[in-house]
């Protein structure tokens, strides 16, 4: 441990005439060096790595590197639907998390009796593993499930839910499995952030005239706006990866993009391709990030 | 602009089982600039939260202008109000921060403009009025709330400890720019606060609080002059009322420390009847003078600290065992362990039952 004292004993001998160009070294430079050393291996080895070669194999091919894979992979006819799959889940799924979660932390925050109750049972999809989530829900819906004994108990006939030829159910049930197993994420953030939000605010929005509604609009929403924009990110990007709910539901009929990578690799296995794959997912989340946070930037933390 | 009649007004809040209002009633002239003044925990910010609208009492009812409130949630009530951490909007510029309260009314925009430059204008917000909140002193935050509540017009203007974080030289600034601006509105004011100057230089009335009740409501000289109780006397000046415990003698005279002097004649009367009461005096230091020492109706005290204040020298004096606060200007020479005499201003005495505390008048 004396390497990092070392050149700190050093220093007050050295003389003022340093290499030109060079910014002075800091005190303490090799001692911050060695605190991050370990979070510095730990994303080398277990993210940077995987990363890299994850790219060089959805390039690799037989000959060095090509684009083939990602031809091959856009010509597969499975590719587009489930392109189309995945955008529509989102589009359709995402605001309905947001105004659940929302609706569901006003209600926590209005501290009805029992109300830590309700926080816990809410936020307990959070622990049910996304496969167990799909295999409860096909319970419900399979075509022996609770669903269609529900109906027949009340003499209507049954439907084919997960059909294949029956798209709007199939996407119908798709959609309230993973909005049961995935709101729970955002509304968990937005109690957090709620909480943070003094009450002062809204107390004066109310005095200064504003309803239920204009207060939410222009006081509590606004004040929530970071962690919004968290649960936003977080769960648009967890959005893309859905695929265990999907599968469990539907096999291959409903098919979404990373659930593709996963047939690629294990079905077909081409490594290359769901290689390319996971690379198109992984640079559309990023893009997505990267257009939220432009998007929501906070107009009050704008530079002074 | 509007009165408020508050009546019988009860609170506990969830999970206390002490009264935080105890059936407290008030009426508030229209006009009129009433202060709540008192302890933490008295129950004043309590009570300006039911007439805000924001808690409602479990019994009692108040009215503004006439028109029962009790039970409206806050936007009903036509009020506007400064809060004690200004709740300034942090993600609005000081412009619409300014106009919440008029956009929420729909009021025409070209008013909304005119108000917001009359205020802006009036507490000097002009050059900051396209800046967000974070970007303003504390100060400069005061008055954003002050302008935010008073472009509105409301029946009643309620403040909540204003300038308690504000510091002290601001607060003093900006206490004068307070009083002036509510007398040009000329709006009902019920201000709360815990500094009993801010009271005094303020208030048309002063509402002395204390344990959820209120101990004295009355003009802040009356309240400064005539405390109704000993709590009153003690909470109000700087230094407190001085406490002494006295007897007033068969023969009429009032005796301090094993000294007397004249008694008021209503006291002496009384006296004479019973043979001699134990009384509790209240004097303040500003009516106490120093004489020479054994000179007729003087009482014999010794100096323990000297604290010169500039305008003033304060003393802290011994006398027969009791320790007071004494005001005396500051020309005066004496040093501690001076032994002097002290002559109290006999109109000044105010005289408190030993038991209840309460003043003893005529």
């Amino acid at each position: 441990m004396a390497a990092p004292d070392a050149p700190a004993a050093a220093r007050p001998q050295l003389p003022p005439a340093r290499p030109k160009g060079r910014p002075p070294r800091r005190k303490g430079n090799s001692a911050a060096l060695l605190l991050i050393a370990p979070s510095i291996v730990f994303m080398t080895l277990l993210f940077g790595w995987p990363m890299v070669s994850g790219i060089l194999q959805a390039f690799g091919g037989p000959q060095g590197l090509t684009t083939a894979n990602f031809t091959r992979m856009a010509q597969d006819p499975y590719f587009w639907s489930s392109v189309g799959n995945t955008l529509l889940l989102i589009v359709v799924m995402i605001p309905i998390q947001f105004v659940l979660a929302l609706a569901m932390a006003l209600l926590i925050r209005a501290k009805p009796r029992g109300s830590s109750a309700y926080f816990y049972i809410w936020a307990i999809p959070l622990a049910v593993s996304d496969l167990a989530a799909g295999l409860v829900w096909l319970t419900v819906f399979t075509d022996r499930g609770y669903l269609n004994s529900l109906l027949a108990s009340f003499g209507l006939d049954p439907v084919s839910w997960l059909a294949y030829d029956n798209y709007p159910s199939m996407f119908g049930a798709v959609l309230i499995a993973e909005v049961w197993r995935a709101t729970s994420l955002v509304f968990v953030i937005v109690v957090a952030g709620l909480q943070s939000i003094p009450k002062d605010y809204e107390e004066a929005a109310g005095v200064f005239g504003a309803n239920f509604w204009s207060r939410l609009w222009h006081v509590t929403l606004p004040l929530l706006r970071p962690s919004l924009q968290t649960a936003l990110i977080l769960r648009t990007i967890l959005a893309f990866q859905t695929f265990a709910v999907a599968l469990a539901l539907t096999g291959q009929n409903f098919p979404l993009v990373v659930g593709e990578t996963y047939r690629w690799y294990t079905g077909l296995q081409d490594p290359n391709v769901a290689s390319a794959l996971a690379l198109v997912v992984m640079a559309v989340s990023m893009v997505t990030a990267v257009g939220y946070l432009k998007l929501l930037r906070d107009q009050s933390e704008a530079p002074r | 602009m509007a009165d408020i009649s508050i009546k019988g007004l009860h609170k506990t809040y969830p999970g206390s089982t002490e009264l935080a209002t105890n059936n407290v009633s008030l009426d508030v002239a229209e006009g009129e600039f009433m202060v709540l003044l008192g302890p933490s925990g008295c129950g004043k910010t309590t009570l300006l939260r039911m007439v805000a609208g924001l808690d409602f009492p479990d019994e009692g009812s108040i009215s503004i202008g006439g028109r029962d409130v009790t039970y409206l949630p806050p936007q009903d009530r036509n009020l506007s109000m400064v809060f004690q951490s200004y709740a300034v909007f942090p993600h609005r510029m000081v412009r619409t921060n300014i106009a919440f309260g008029l956009v929420m009314k729909k009021v025409h925009r070209e008013e909304i403009e005119r108000k917001v430059r009359w205020a802006a204008d009036l507490l000097q917000l002009s050059p900051y009025l396209d800046r967000y909140p974070a970007q303003l002193s504390g100060g400069q935050r005061q008055r954003v709330a002050v302008a935010r509540a008073i472009v509105m017009d409301a029946d009643v203007l309620l403040m909540d400890e204003p300038l308690s974080n504000l510091d002290a030289l601001l607060r003093l600034d900006f206490r004068a720019e307070l009083k002036k601006i509510v007398q040009q509105l000329g709006s009902t004011t019920l201000y709360v606060t815990h500094d009993q100057v801010e009271a005094m230089s303020l208030s048309d009335r002063v509402a002395v609080m204390k344990k959820g009740q209120i101990a004295q409501l009355g003009s802040p000289i009356t309240v400064y002059e005539e405390p109704a109780d000993r709590f009153v006397g003690g909470f109000i000046g700087s230094p407190p009322m001085n406490f002494l415990d006295g007897r007033i003698t068969q023969q009429g005279a009032l005796e301090i420390g094993g000294q007397g002097t004249a008694a008021p004649e209503f006291l002496a009367r009384a006296a004479a009847r019973t043979g001699g009461t134990p009384v509790m005096v209240g004097i303040r230091a500003e009516n106490i003078a120093l004489a020479e020492r054994g000179s007729e109706g003087s009482l014999d005290a010794a100096v323990e600290v000297v604290e010169p204040l500039g305008h003033a020298t304060l003393l802290t004096v011994d006398l027969g065992g009791q320790t007071i606060k004494v005001q005396v200007p500051s020309t005066v020479r004496v040093s501690s362990g001076d032994k002097v005499g002290l002559r109290f201003d006999p109109a000044a005495l105010r005289f408190f039952d030993m038991e209840t505390q309460l003043g003893l008048t005529a």
